[in-house]
Parts: C-alpha cells; sequence; structure tokens
C-alpha cells in the first residue's frame, strides 16, 4: 500500500515536470550574489549560506546558481550546461551541438543523488570550441541559434548555461539541497549568483528554475513580469523562441538582446527599467534625448511589473530593481567584496563586518566590474 | 448649466385616480424623486428614478409603476442605449462611471447549463422528511495523515488538530462592510448568522463594538486599507480573511465615498469624518507569492496559530496557478469570487470586463488542487453569483466546500438590484448610512428573513441530495459525476469536468 | 535563561543566533505572558514578526538585524533595536513604540494606527503607508535620515517627519529636496507630513497644501523632535530653527473628481 502511495506521488510529479513547461506559472523567490573585485574566487558555500538564510522566501521548489571563474582550467571554452530527460535526448543534443562545435570534453555533472533528488533528470556539461567563426559576433549568433534549437526540445532538453568559464546549476529542490545535490562547495568561483523559488503550482520543474543563462550572461529574479506577453512578442522578432514558459527567461533574452548589440550595462538597465516620461522632462540634454529614444525604439522590452534582479556576466555583476521598487534588494560593501540580496540579514550571515548597508532604489543599476587587471578577464 | 443629453433611464407613471396625495411616494424615494407641486399635485423627477421599487411597493393605493425608457433614439445591436447613455454622461462629468452590485452583462451562466442527477431503482433515493440528512461542514486545514496514538482498541488522536470552523449549512454571508451596508444591515446579517450556526463577514470596514455578541460566528478581513485591524479585532474573528480581491472588481482598489463615512463609521476604520475610505488597489506589503507568506505568518504570529487564514481572490484568467500558490503560502481557506460577485460601489466598465465565472473558477481550482496533492488540505470557498440552493448544491458539486451569499442576503431584506450601492442613498435602508433610511431595516426582523431563506435553501438542499440518495454533504464536495452539462461545447465542459448529458455514470 | 543588568534594571536574556522564528517568537509570547518586562534579544539576524500582535507593557530590546514584519500589529510594546530593521516594521501596528538605532526598510509603519516608530537612519520606499490615527494614541513615524518615493501615499492621520540629520541641505529653486524621493505624499486625505527643507512641486504627487515653519513655530513638530531625540538620546536642538514644509491634505477625498457619481 505504501509503495503505491508513493508511486502515485513519483507519478503526479512525472505529470508536472512536463505540465509546468508547458504554460508560464508565476513564482516568487529570494535572491542573492557578491563579487570580489580583485578577481579572487570564493567557494559556493557562500552563497548557500546566504539563500538558506532566506529559506521563508522560497518553498523547495526550485533553486539555483550561478558562478563564474569555476572553470580555469577550460576558461576559454564554452561550458554547456544541460539538462536532458535521457541518455536518447543527449544524443539529439549532442548532434546539435556538433553542427557548430567541437565537443573537447562531456560528462556528467557530478551531483549526489540523494532522498527526492533520486529521481534527477541527467544533467550534463561539454565543454565545446566552436568550429568557424566568420564574423566577430557570429559566436552569439551561433551560441543563440544552438540553444534555441537545444531548448525547442524542452521540456526534454534545456541548457542551464553556456558561457565561458560560467556554469549555472539548478534544479527542483531548496536551495540547501540543490547546493547539496551539485556539491556547489566543490566549486570556487570569483562572482556568484543565488536564487530560492516559490512556484505558485506543482512540483516545479528543472528547467524552470533560476538562475536562467544566455551566452555571457546569467539571471536571477525576484517578482513576476506582467509584461511577459509582450517581451515576448518583440524577441520573436530577433530570433529567439520562449520555450520554457517562465517569465525570467524573457529577462535573459532582453539582457542577452541588448548585449548583443554592444549596448553597455548602464544603458541596458534604462531599457529594462526605463524613467518615467515625467521624470525624462526633468533631464539635461542630451541625456534627455537618449533616454527618450531608449523608451521609443525598446519600450517593448521594459520590464513591467516587480523585479529584482541580479545578472551575473564576464566580470561583473549588475543588479536593478523595477522602477517602482516593488521588490526588496539591499547592497552591501566589505573591502574589495560585494554583496546584494532580497534580505539584509542574508549579507551579515556571512559578512558580519560589512562595512556598508544600502537598499537599491528602484530603477537605479548597481553595477560592480571587477578591475581590469584581475583574473576575471579571460582575454 | 447646459442641458443634459442623458435621457432618464425609468419613467415613473402615476395613476392619479388611485393617488391620495398621502405623499408616502415622497418620504418613502432615498432619491428624491417624487415632490409636492405648487398645485398640490405629486410629481417625478424621471431623471433621478433608479427603479428601486421602494414607492411602488410601499404606496398604499397600488398608484405607481415604473417602467424602463427605451425611446431613446437610434439605438441599434451595436449601439445599445446602454452604451449611447454611457457616452453622454461621461462626456458631462468626465469621470469613470460607477456602479454597484455585481456584473449583469449577458456573459454564459454556466449554472444554467448544468443539471442535476437522482436516484432511480438501482440505488434509492432518500426521503429528507424522515430520514436524517447531514449538511454540516467545516472549514479549516487538515493534516494530510491523522496521527492516531495508543494501541488497538485504545486508540486517540496523538495531538491537536489545526483550528477549525464548524458550519451548519454549507453557505456563509459574503464580506460586506460596515460603511457600504448600515450597521442594522450587519446586525441582521450577524444575528441570521449565529441562529443558522454559519459566519458572517465584517468586510474591511473594521468591527463595530455592537458585533461582539456575534463573534463566534464572525469572519474578520484584512484588506488593503487595514481598517479597524488591531489585535482586539483579530482575537474577536474566528477566522482572518486576507481579502486580495473581489470579484466585482478584480485589481482595483476601493473607495467608500465619503459621503458615507460618518462619525462612527470613521471612528471604527480610523480615519476622518466625511473622508474617503481608501483602500489601494493591492496590500503594499504583497508584491509576490513570498509576500503574501508573510502576511499569512504575520497573522497567524499575531493570533498564536489559533485561527483559521483565509485568503480571498478574484477569479481572474490565472486562478488556477494563483490558487495553488496561495496554498502553498500557508492559507487555511481559498476562496474565489466570480464575476458576479456585488460590490457596494466599483466602475462599471471594470465590474462588466475583468473576471471568471465562478462556476469555471472552481472548477479549475480544485482540479488543479487534485493534480498537485494539495485539495485535500484546505478549504475551498466560492463566492460571486449564488442564486439559489440549486446553484449552491452546483458549486459544491464542482469542488467548494461552502459558498459566500453576499447578492442573496441583501435580496432577502429587501434590496431590487438597483446598483446604486455608491450613492448612499438606499430607499431600502441597506446600502445607506442616513438615519432616516437605515431605520427601515430592522435588525430582529432582517435576520427572519434571512433565517427564512437559508431555512428555505436548506430544505431544498436536503432534498436535491436525498434525491441522489446522498444523506451527507461530504459526499457532494467534488461529486461532479452528479453534473451534467446541456448546451455547452466539448472545451467548456473540459474546463467544467463534467459530462454531456445523457453521458452516463 | 541569562539574566543581565543594563542600566541598573534586570533583563532576561534571549540568545536568539540561528533560532527559527517561530521558535524564537513562541519564547517571546510565554515570557511576555508570564509577565516579564524587559528582554534582550542577542544576535538576532532576519528573524521574522518579532512582537507581532503583542499588547502589554513589555520592553523588547534586540540586538542584530530585525527581520521583516517586526511588531507587525502590535498595541504596547516598547521594542528597541540596536541596528537596523528590514521590511515592514510596525506594519498595521496600533500602540506602543519601535525605536531604531539604524535603518528602516520598505513600507515601514504601512497602515499604522497608532504609537510611535523613530528611525535614526533612513527608512526604505512606500514609508508611512495608510497610516491613520487613533484619538487616544496618535500615530508619529520620524525618520533621522531620508526615506525613499511614495513617503506618505494614502495617508490618512497622524504625523510623519523627517529630518535628515546628516544632510546639509542648499536647495535651489526647483532642486530636488534630497531627503525623499518621488511622489510624496499620493492620495495623502488626513494627517500631517514635516520635511527639513523646501520641496518643488514635482516631488509632491498628492494634493496638498504645503506651507514652511520651523520647530519653534510648530508645536507639535518641536514636541515629536523632542520625543524622537530623547528616545534616541540624540541633541537636536541645532533643527530648532532650520525650515521645514508641512504638508496637509487639501480635501479628504483625492479622487472624487475621478469617478461619475450620478445615479
Amino acid at each position: 500500500m505504501v509503495c503505491g502511495v508513493e508511486e502515485m506521488a513519483e507519478r503526479r510529479a512525472d505529470d508536472h515536470q512536463s505540465y509546468e513547461g508547458k504554460i508560464r506559472i508565476p513564482s516568487g523567490c529570494a535572491v542573492a550574489g557578491f563579487i570580489n573585485k580583485t578577481g579572487e574566487r570564493v567557494n559556493g558555500r557562500t552563497i548557500a549560506e546566504m539563500m538558506a538564510l532566506m529559506k521563508e522566501r522560497s518553498n523547495g521548489l526550485g533553486a539555483g546558481y550561478a558562478a563564474y571563474g569555476i572553470y580555469p582550467d577550460y576558461r576559454r571554452a564554452y561550458a554547456f550546461h544541460l539538462i536532458l530527460a535521457d541518455h536518447q535526448t543527449r544524443e539529439e543534443v549532442e548532434a546539435i551541438l556538433a553542427r557548430n562545435f567541437r565537443i573537447t570534453e562531456g560528462h556528467e555533472i557530478p551531483v549526489r543523488r540523494t532522498g527526492r533528488n533520486k529521481k534527477a533528470p541527467l544533467l550534463w556539461r561539454y565543454f565545446c570550441d566552436p568550429l568557424r567563426l566568420d564574423r566577430d559576433s557570429a559566436l552569439d549568433e551561433l551560441l543563440l541559434a544552438t540553444t534555441m534549437r537545444i531548448n525547442r526540445l524542452a521540456p526534454r532538453a534545456s541548457v542551464m548555461s553556456c558561457g565561458q568559464n560560467l556554469g549555472v546549476f539548478k534544479g527542483v529542490g531548496d536551495p540547501e539541497e540543490i547546493a547539496e545535490f551539485y556539491r556547489i562547495d566543490q566549486y570556487h568561483g570569483y562572482s556568484w549568483i543565488g536564487h530560492g523559488r516559490f512556484p505558485t503550482n506543482t512540483p516545479g520543474w528543472w528547467g524552470g528554475a533560476h538562475p536562467f543563462s544566455l551566452g555571457e550572461i546569467a539571471v536571477v529574479h525576484n517578482g513576476e513580469l506582467s509584461s511577459y506577453g509582450t517581451n515576448k512578442s518583440v524577441l520573436e522578432n530577433f530570433g529567439y523562441e520562449l520555450s520554457l514558459r517562465t517569465d525570467t527567461e524573457v529577462m535573459a533574452y532582453a539582457i542577452h538582446h541588448l548585449r548583443r548589440q554592444n549596448m553597455s550595462w548602464p544603458m541596458v538597465a534604462k531599457v529594462l527599467a526605463p524613467p518615467h516620461w515625467a521624470e525624462l522632462e526633468r533631464m539635461a540634454e542630451p541625456e534627455r534625448e537618449l533616454a527618450a529614444a531608449l523608451r521609443r525604439i525598446y519600450g517593448g522590452l521594459l520590464m513591467n511589473g516587480p523585479f529584482s534582479i541580479i545578472v551575473a556576466f564576464q566580470g561583473g555583476l549588475m543588479a536593478l530593481n523595477d522602477r517602482l521598487k516593488l521588490r526588496a534588494l539591499v547592497a552591501g560593501t566589505s573591502g574589495t567584496g560585494l554583496y546584494l540580496a532580497s534580505e539584509e540579514a542574508a549579507i551579515r550571515q556571512v559578512c558580519p563586518r560589512v562595512e556598508e548597508v544600502w537598499p537599491l532604489p528602484g530603477g537605479e543599476a548597481l553595477i560592480c566590474c571587477a578591475e581590469e587587471e584581475s583574473a576575471c578577464h579571460v582575454a | 448649466m447646459p442641458r443634459s443629453l442623458v435621457p432618464p433611464e425609468f419613467l415613473v407613471h402615476r395613476d392619479e385616480g388611485r393617488c391620495t396625495k398621502c405623499k408616502a411616494c415622497i418620504r418613502q424615494c432615498g432619491f428624491g424623486v417624487h415632490a409636492e407641486g405648487p398645485d398640490d399635485r405629486i410629481s417625478a423627477n424621471d431623471q433621478r428614478c433608479v427603479n428601486c421599487q421602494r414607492c411602488v411597493v410601499m404606496c398604499p393605493t397600488g398608484a405607481l409603476k415604473i417602467t424602463a425608457n427605451k425611446e431613446i433614439g437610434r439605438e441599434n445591436a451595436y449601439w445599445s442605449a446602454e452604451r449611447l447613455r454611457e457616452i453622454w454622461r461621461q462626456a458631462e462629468s468626465g469621470g469613470a462611471i460607477l456602479t454597484s452590485m455585481g456584473c449583469d452583462r449577458n456573459y454564459p451562466v454556466y449554472f444554467d447549463h448544468l443539471l442535476l442527477n437522482a436516484s432511480q431503482v438501482t440505488n434509492p433515493s432518500i426521503d429528507p422528511l424522515r430520514e436524517p440528512m447531514e449538511i454540516r461542514t467545516f472549514l479549516g486545514r487538515k493534516p494530510e495523515k491523522l496521527s492516531i496514538a495508543g494501541p488497538p482498541g485504545e486508540e486517540r488522536l496523538a495531538g491537536p488538530l489545526p483550528p477549525e470552523v464548524r458550519l451548519e449549512m454549507p453557505v456563509m454571508f459574503a464580506a460586506m462592510s460596515f460603511g457600504s451596508i448600515s450597521k442594522n444591515t450587519v446586525l441582521a446579517l450577524a444575528k441570521a448568522a449565529k441562529r443558522m450556526g454559519i459566519m458572517f463577514n465584517t468586510g474591511e470596514g473594521g468591527m463595530n463594538p455592537a458585533l461582539g455578541p456575534f463573534r463566534d460566528h464572525m469572519i474578520v478581513q484584512v484588506a488593503s486599507g487595514r481598517f479597524g485591524v488591531d489585535s482586539a479585532y483579530l482575537e474577536a474573528g474566528r477566522i482572518i480573511e486576507i481579502k486580495i480581491g473581489q470579484g466585482a472588481k478584480p485589481g482595483i482598489g476601493g473607495h467608500l465615498p465619503g459621503e458615507k463615512v460618518n462619525a462612527e463609521i470613521a471612528r471604527t476604520r480610523g480615519i476622518p469624518t466625511g473622508a474617503d475610505a481608501i483602500s489601494p488597489a493591492p496590500h503594499h506589503d504583497i508584491y509576490s507569492i513570498e509576500d503574501l507568506r508573510q502576511l499569512i505568518y504575520t497573522l497567524k504570529e499575531a493570533t498564536d496559530y489559533q485561527k483559521p487564514v483565509a485568503v480571498k481572490i478574484a477569479a481572474v484568467h490565472n486562478v488556477a496557478a494563483i490558487a495553488s500558490g496561495i496554498v502553498r503560502a500557508g492559507a487555511d481557506i481559498v476562496v474565489l469570487d466570480g464575476l458576479r460577485g456585488g460590490t457596494g460601489a466599483a466602475p462599471k466598465m471594470i465590474r462588466d470586463h475583468i473576471g471568471l465565472p465562478v462556476e469555471l473558477a472552481i472548477a479549475v481550482v480544485d482540479r488543479r488542487l487534485r493534480e498537485e496533492g494539495l485539495r485535500e488540505q484546505v478549504s475551498l470557498v466560492a463566492g460571486g453569483g449564488i442564486r439559489s440552493s440549486a446553484d449552491l448544491l452546483k458549486v459544491i458539486c464542482l469542488g467548494a466546500d461552502a459558498a459566500y451569499l453576499g447578492t442573496a442576503a441583501l435580496l432577502a431584506l429587501g434590496c431590487h438590484l438597483c446598483q446604486r450601492c455608491y450613492t448612499g442613498k438606499c430607499s431600502w435602508g441597506i446600502a445607506t448610512q442616513d438615519p432616516s433610511l437605515t431605520k427601515r431595516v430592522d435588525p430582529e426582523a432582517g435576520a427572519d428573513r434571512l433565517v427564512n431563506l437559508l431555512t428555505a435553501w436548506q430544505h431544498e438542499l436536503k432534498e436535491f441530495m436525498g434525491a441522489m440518495g446522498i444523506n451527507a454533504l461530504e459526499s457532494m464536495r467534488g461529486n461532479r459525476l452528479q453534473l451534467r452539462g446541456v448546451g455547452l461545447p466539448q472545451n467548456e465542459l473540459d474546463q467544467l469536468g463534467v459530462k454531456q448529458a445523457g453521458e452516463a455514470m | 535563561m541569562i539574566r543581565t543588568t543594563v542600566g541598573g534594571r534586570a533583563m532576561k536574556v534571549i540568545e536568539s543566533k540561528g533560532v527559527p522564528y517561530r521558535e524564537l517568537n513562541r519564547e517571546i509570547r510565554r515570557l511576555v505572558a508570564a509577565g516579564e518586562d524587559r528582554l534582550l534579544l542577542r544576535g538576532v539576524n532576519g528573524q521574522r514578526y518579532i512582537g507581532a500582535g503583542l499588547k502589554g507593557m513589555a520592553r523588547l530590546e534586540i540586538e542584530g538585524t530585525a527581520g521583516n514584519n517586526l511588531g507587525a500589529m502590535m498595541n504596547g510594546l516598547s521594542i528597541y533595536v540596536h541596528g537596523n530593521v528590514q521590511d515592514g516594521a510596525g506594519n498595521t501596528m496600533s500602540g506602543g513604540e519601535i525605536v531604531v538605532r539604524g535603518s528602516a526598510g520598505d513600507i515601514t509603519g504601512y497602515a499604522m494606527r497608532g504609537g510611535k516608530i523613530l528611525i535614526q537612519g533612513n527608512a526604505g520606499w512606500r514609508v508611512g503607508i495608510h497610516m491613520k490615527s487613533r484619538e487616544d494614541q496618535p500615530a508619529v513615524l520620524v525618520i533621522g535620515g531620508k526615506a525613499g518615493d511614495f513617503l506618505g501615499e494614502y495617508m490618512a492621520g497622524g504625523t510623519i517627519v523627517v529630518l535628515g540629520l546628516d544632510t546639509p541641505l542648499h536647495q535651489e529653486r526647483e532642486s530636488a529636496n534630497p531627503l525623499i524621493g518621488n511622489y510624496l505624499a499620493s492620495g495623502m486625505h488626513g494627517g500631517t507630513i514635516y520635511i527639513r527643507g523646501r520641496i518643488p512641486a514635482w516631488q509632491i504627487r498628492g494634493q496638498v497644501q504645503t506651507g514652511l515653519t520651523t520647530p519653534e513655530e510648530s508645536p507639535p513638530l518641536w514636541n515629536w523632535i523632542e520625543q524622537f531625540a530623547a528616545g534616541l538620546h540624540l541633541d537636536c536642538s541645532g533643527l530648532f530653527r532650520e525650515i521645514f514644509t508641512c504638508l496637509m491634505p487639501q480635501g479628504a477625498r483625492p479622487y472624487a473628481h475621478l469617478y461619475d457619481h450620478s445615479a
């Protein structure tokens, strides 16, 4: 009898694995992140501890981490982290990769399969070199096309991340479980972001957890984007396919798209959370003209609804709140370290001697880049 | 002042032969329609008439009749008289049109496309007049598994159960605040709830001290304006209901117009007399699902986990996922308020164009919660347009544990659905604070009428159940096999989770 | 349980580091119910709902960062925080006081209807939204530093004061008052707001009447500043001749004109 109940629960969980991938589910969350400007690499335990303190904000149905600088020995390779339903799907995905990349190494991501994560999907990683590059921007296009092609198989397959020296580790569970599962303490990165999810439905699915990543960027997001429908329809014009059915997917792609257009981080932030028209009217030229043009041209990428995000990119972090500041996001500094979290207590947990703590205002990006000569920069 | 282009909506006809000039109509009308002219004749200002029927009912000689004013020009199938009137009104006022009560537009009514079952031969129907027929129900969180201690033969409960509330029948009076309705009306509802062993709801207006004796039957509401919310209020309620939304105006806040805010209401709400009582659209401490969890647990902490916490939302497109999130956030009771739900005041466009019929909302939420294995942990309450015991039973079959009655209860008290609660001039003394009008509802007599209504529904409910061969309400909840759809396309049947009439069990 | 002596009086100490909020709060409720009148919570870091819904005269001192909804819905109690508080301190409180040595987060004092919140540092966004006032114990919120956008939104009663203690003001015409954000007093329909310095019209969203005053000219403002100074042991005498902008609602029905009320 007991086994019958368990089987039913599992079947239910399986049903929903595919279920969430089909419809979009709103969710709430906790976010955290930090970077050391000197490029000093920090053990993943720290971010896991920050997330654990904010346990109350998530519901055990999704968590994840992303870190830059974790693959120093492969730092020029594109590290594809993948969620795969089975080995047959893996072969399909390898074939897609092989069209544009030479796979130098591929193996299962080391995990501890225990408890309710015994039945986790296959989690695989490939280090790849591009086969040929015609133009400078071609690499971005290649990563985009490859990711979209793989994600088209969702929920059977999805790309967690594909950047250089970058890795996303995410899944269904609470932040502590996921950290334990992926053995986060085995990795050292110069920047980390983390997420605990509170989806409003189902056992959640692995592809729906944060961070969301494409190319050089990875995003964790707290909130819910009411503009998802509009953002999606805009991004579809530029080769993005929204297959993961989570609002944060549009956030990641919008940032990717803007970066592809060589936009600086402050400009990206102005598109995602533009000044209100009344504010704009008070600006001096030429700032006003530029801000107005950004809003006119990229209005469809305005992220409407509550959000606080932390974006990890090569050599830095950006944190941003929606322009009404509907979510909490606190920053703290200690020496060369910058910490970010939904709650101040998470910062103090890992950095008791934090020097300054302040809340991020709405619509004003906080951008922190590592020093030029630091180990963060690949080239 | 320029001449108004808005034609009167209703025409008052007076049979001069019958009229005795007793002036009852003048005294009875809250809207000032009737007046005595210089020649002793009583005339009516049609422009002011809202067709609340108070004068017609109260005229001792039956001299009055009110008809709809249809002849307003070349209305057509697309530009209806109502649309024309709205445009003319807005061209004059520049304001969003207010209205009251529930959406009255011609959207499909699923209740009217559902038929109930009965037993014949293979299983017996039960005679409710002689056999026991149980319609009691409970609201509150249920553990997934009951912990039983002690050896066989000496079993006992291993620990306390989460707090629960008993209802002697599966209905409650919906949230209607003191302010939107009169104190006498609130008292009538409270008295009737106590006599029937059910609950009434303070709405968001705080608790009038006169409600003290009825606290065991009281649900206290915490809405975005937090009017009257303090520790005494939270302690007084049996259930604490967080109001996120209302079926009549999903996604927007509420303004109790200053005219209705007299000294007593101002005191109860903690605002200045005559000031608008403004409830913001969102709770400013809830911008995300984890924030809802935070408010739920703030209330639980503040009351030492002694009370079930309900969360009421308006039924909207994504209601199933939202309801699931609410359960996961820790709510013990989820309340879904459908498109037809009433209100004291709402912008007409919002009332008539946002939302979901409660039949669909309950059906999809019940299904989603079952799929996620959550349904048995919580109670589900339906509100928004329950008109009869048949609607009540149908919504229970679709998955509700109980239903809220708002409009039906006010109708029982004399409301004639003129939809002008926002004016505060209610001739029936219900949605007004004018002392000359409020005295028209006698709390005791009003409670009698409410008790009569519910007693009648109780009996009908038992007859329905008896016909189906079911004698306990538990066997009705979520029993969709007792429902069949008529005249509905397959996708609507699918959403309702109901088979086509003619299909077998 | 340890007892310590602070300022000559015995206090019960609760070591709070790493204690889950539900346990911590249960213990506080138990001790307050048992008549304990002075508690010291040591090593608090992010625990939520401390003091929520409590009544009585007990004094609670907190060392560390208090979590969300500190003192929510409480009626009585005197809470003193040696540190910062996160979001929602004094949410819907109806009496008592919360004194914060550090800064406070968003929605501080949301819908409070009585009692006192004194914050030495800054306060976040949406502070004092929908404040009301009890006749016997008016609600007051004094911020020593700065506040963010939407301060005093929908305010229906009570008093908000922003002092900007560490901020020198050199205001040019139409330049922003740095002590507050935008959309000040949106929908305000009761109560009073005092902000140090002048405020350009564009920073105000509400339909309010503004006037200039000084604490010397305005006894209520003087009184609140004195209470703030006493509560936090600060010398605020330098403020008494400073210019403050006083905001009061123009009418009690800010949005009546947006609706067609005709029958």
